[in-house]
């Protein structure tokens, strides 16, 4: 603890001391981030103003040899941001200014706690907006958004947060402060998006401006079955449409929905589809209504008239995660990938293992790049409840391991999944990733215990050596 | 055992000739491993004996990048050209590295669907484009290499086998190997296999073509095109003298030519179903080199060019290349650095030119490097700050 209060005496020179929080209940506010399972009080937290603040911030937990994780708005849902008890929580929520709308070039320039949504506010009246779109994007940040590569319904079209980042100016594991862009040299922007804040923290983001489609069309469809609805989408994809947007819910989700926030919904539907194009009038025009052709098998296809209904229809799905709190006390959010493909045999077999093991498992997906968010009803005040949920959240990513699919689409590995790395990938894999991992932060104190179940210990490089290896030099090691 | 038995024992081996020279530098052994358990075993073996190496697809951009400081082994692909997986449904393709892109695209083409790069120069293969980063006019919509690419399996320096990614197009486990080794020029491994999300081919399309009086109209029109909300699948210009702007619609029947029109409006060009002749082509000279500048630098970088300069690109993203005489390209390259970054590509041997420029985080490059090949074997010099 000492050395703790040392370092905290350092920050509060660096940010003033009422930028430095160490009361300890104070501190238990930032003890999880969206996942609030995994829970650890931070040592310190931090609320700097400047990128060079955290440069410095960072080279006096470097000198001092103590752990610190980045957090932005703490909406992540894999653990990307859990705190470390021994360590310093840098929280970039005070630094959200727009610096620029270039819209010429379509592009601005952002720090890294302005919020997701804002980007978009920003743009808009320039006639652009930014793609990505978490179901978070009201709260989300877009640091938060870099460090985890975030997705969003409308990323089977317009792709994911690395397609839109330009530059990021970065504070490294050194304690510098670097611009990564998309050249010369090598592409360092697309191996930090999505590290999870085990790299470096942003301080300052370029992201790409997408020019707003000149029309929207968005319907929603009830079928009798998942079967069905399936092969509705299957038939879409192979018609070559690109919809902006497929998303498909169960009788159950479409149930807590309607308890939650009275979608209306078609009464008795096995499951619903949402499918969203967008574009020039004329592309969407002719692509909606053979959409609508492709969708014969629903028993009831509704087309939104203008944005309000459009609201109304996604309100069920963006309210889907939410709402299943009103149909169980406790749930599990899922975040597993198929290959589109595989839906009906993997569905059959999540259904196949709920009922053998008692547990519900509410299905609302991105069904058209086959990313699923099973929702694993639970009551914890019953004895083994929360662990027979864990079983069958595990299985589910069992099966979209076994079936060529990853391990998460969009939440992150964060603390949760690290323990289905080497499940995903080999011993060799693992160890070649995070060669990255040793040329940024050879120390292993930037966000550490994150997305690699076993660090590496950087000083191995084989051939060469050169210096000594921080964890020797500070007596925490020894190479053999 | 002998550098070449120990060569010899993973694939079939050969001495180098003249002809498979890199910039000047003859192989010793020139290798072609047809399966990457083959590949492995070449990596490992010239591991062993210290052997500096450098991959070769189809060899159309050999001539890019700076002279290798070493050649003992060139790594021919060519025989890994197999589809490991086309999962048509999920509009995804799996490949080895040595594939054609020519090939793909023909046995993509039977299922209406396409890997969304042009290839610059025509011809090449998976990995080569991976490896120089290239793409042509439609990085505009579809972005480049870099964002098509879903999954990658490399030979590491020691010969180690490792992969990233995966065949969905939505994934973020772990880092993102591919991204590092897309524009990486084979200094980081030997690229193996790939793996691509795939675009339905478009059922019909367009191109949009106007003659600018200079290069101040020419930044209009494309910032005309660029504010539309017509969504161009490309806008390209070529000039100078006389200067073209010109762009590409892609869709359903009914829906590109209204968009095309409304094109046409807006810049007061002609549409036609074929492309200019310069279309993604690269231009000529004796040096070729990518320049990176704001859309709205256009006249800038025309104006900074001098005589005999000639520069074509993607106008909508900001990605040019750049053919001038080697006589003063130096100067040119100055001047084109004030608005952008500027990399020379090729050069004519004995041309001593600045060929990238300042590079932004060069140390935390070299440290990637060290990492990934801590003897400086793979493809030695020919990269950013000597890497």
């Amino acid at each position: 603890m000492a050395l703790l209060d040392a370092l905290a005496a350092r920050l509060r020179q660096i940010v003033g001391a009422e930028n430095v929080i160490s009361d300890p209940a104070e501190l238990a506010t930032y003890d999880c981030d969206g996942l609030t399972y995994h829970r650890a009080t931070p040592g310190v937290v931090v609320l700097p103003d400047t990128a060079e603040q955290i440069a410095a911030i960072v080279r006096a937990c470097a000198d001092a040899g103590v752990p610190y994780v980045a957090r932005g708005s703490g909406t992540g849902l894999s653990g990307g941001a859990l705190p470390r008890t021994d360590g310093v929580l840098i929280v970039t929520s005070r630094m959200r200014r727009v610096l620029d709308v270039d819209a010429a070039n379509q592009r601005a320039v952002v720090e890294p706690g302005v919020i997701n949504l804002d980007v978009t506010r920003a743009a808009r009246p320039y006639g652009y907006y930014f793609a990505p779109d978490p179901s978070s994007q009201q709260v989300c940040s877009i640091g938060g958004n870099v460090a985890e590569n975030s997705g969003g319904a409308h990323c089977l079209k317009y792709g994911f947060t690395v397609n839109h980042v330009l530059a990021c100016e970065v504070v490294t594991p050194d304690g510098e402060i670097v611009e990564l862009t998309e050249g010369p040299g090598y592409d360092l922007l697309g191996a930090f998006v999505g590290s999870e804040g085990t790299l470096g923290i942003t301080t300052k983001v370029t992201v790409r401006l997408t020019r707003l489609p000149e029309s929207v069309r968005t319907l929603l469809a009830g079928f009798d079955s998942m079967e069905r609805a399936g092969a509705a989408v299957s038939a879409i994809i192979a018609d070559g449409v690109v919809p902006a947007a497929i998303e498909m819910m169960d009788a159950l989700s479409i149930e807590a929905a309607e308890a939650a926030v009275s979608c209306g919904y078609p009464p008795g539907a096995g499951a619903v589809l949402i499918v969203e194009l967008d574009g020039p009038a004329s592309e969407v025009d002719a692509q909606f209504e053979r959409v609508k052709e492709l969708c014969a098998e629903a028993f009831e296809l509704r087309v939104a008239a203008d944005d309000v209904e459009r609201g109304l229809i996604w309100r069920g799905r963006k309210s889907a995660f939410a709402a299943v709190g009103r149909i169980s006390p406790d749930y599990i959010v899922q975040d597993g990938v198929i290959p589109r493909t595989m839906l009906p045999q993997v569905l059959a077999r999540i259904d196949a293992i709920s009922r053998e093991r008692g547990v519900r498992v509410a299905n609302v997906f991105h069904a058209g790049d086959g990313n699923l968010h099973p929702l694993v009803l639970f009551d914890g005040s019953e004895a083994g409840a929360g662990e027979r949920a864990e079983e069958v959240s595990g299985r589910i990513i069992d099966l979209c391991i076994e079936h060529g699919g990853s391990i998460t689409g969009e939440h992150g590995v964060g603390i949760d999944k690290a323990k289905h790395m080497p499940r995903m990938f080999t011993g060799e894999d693992l160890d070649t990733m995070q060669m990255v991992r040793c040329a940024f932060d050879p120390a292993g104190l930037c966000n550490p215990g994150k997305i690699y179940p076993t660090p590496r210990l950087c000083g191995e490089v084989p051939g060469r050596r050169r210096g000594v290896h921080p964890l020797v030099e500070s007596g925490k090691a020894d190479l053999f | 055992m002998s550098a070449l038995d120990a060569l010899a024992k993973a694939c079939e081996v050969r001495p180098g000739e003249d002809g498979d020279a890199v910039q000047g530098v003859t192989p010793s052994y020139v290798a072609e491993p047809a399966t990457v358990a083959e590949a492995a075993e070449l990596m490992r073996a010239a591991a062993e004996h210290g052997l500096t190496v450098v991959p070769r697809g189809a060899g159309t951009k050999m001539h890019w990048g700076a002279p290798p400081d070493g050649c003992d082994l060139l790594v021919d692909t060519r025989r890994l050209h197999r589809i490991v997986e086309h999962a048509a449904g999920d509009l995804v393709v799996k490949t080895e590295a040595g594939l054609a892109l020519d090939d793909l695209r023909e046995a993509l083409a039977g299922s209406r669907q396409q890997l969304a790069l042009d290839p610059l120069p025509p011809g090449g293969t998976v990995g080569g484009v991976l490896a120089t980063g290239t793409a042509g006019p439609r990085r505009l919509l579809y972005g480049s290499a870099r964002d098509l690419l879903i999954g990658v399996t490399v030979v590491r320096a020691d010969g180690v086998v490792a992969h990233a990614g995966g065949k969905v197009v939505k994934n973020v486990a772990g880092y993102d190997l591919g991204k590092l080794f897309t524009g990486s020029y084979g200094t980081l491994g030997l690229i193996v296999e790939a793996a691509f999300r795939l675009h339905p081919l478009p059922r019909a399309t367009a191109y949009v073509s106007a003659t600018a009086a200079d290069a101040g109209q020419a930044l209009a029109m494309v910032q005309a095109l660029l504010g539309s909300a017509l969504v161009p699948t490309a806008i390209e210009v070529d000039g100078p003298g006389p200067i073209t702007v010109a762009a590409l619609f892609e869709g359903v029947p009914d829906g590109v030519p209204p968009r095309a029109e409304a094109a046409c409006a807006l810049i007061g060009g002609r549409t036609g179903e074929g492309p200019p002749g310069w279309w993604g082509r690269l231009p000529e000279g004796e040096v070729l080199a990518e320049v990176r500048a704001l859309p709205t630098a256009l006249a800038d970088l025309f104006g900074g060019l001098g005589g005999a300069a000639r520069i074509r690109g993607s106008a909508g993203r900001g990605v040019w290349h750049v053919a001038l005489p080697a006589d003063g390209a130096d100067d040119v390259l100055e001047r084109l650095r004030r608005h952008g970054s500027a990399v020379v590509l090729a050069a004519p041997a004995g041309v001593r030119l600045d060929r990238w420029g300042p590079i932004p985080a060069l140390p935390l490059m070299r440290r990637v490097k060290d990492q990934f090949d801590p003897e400086h074997r793979l493809a030695p010099g020919r990269f950013v700050g000597g890497i």
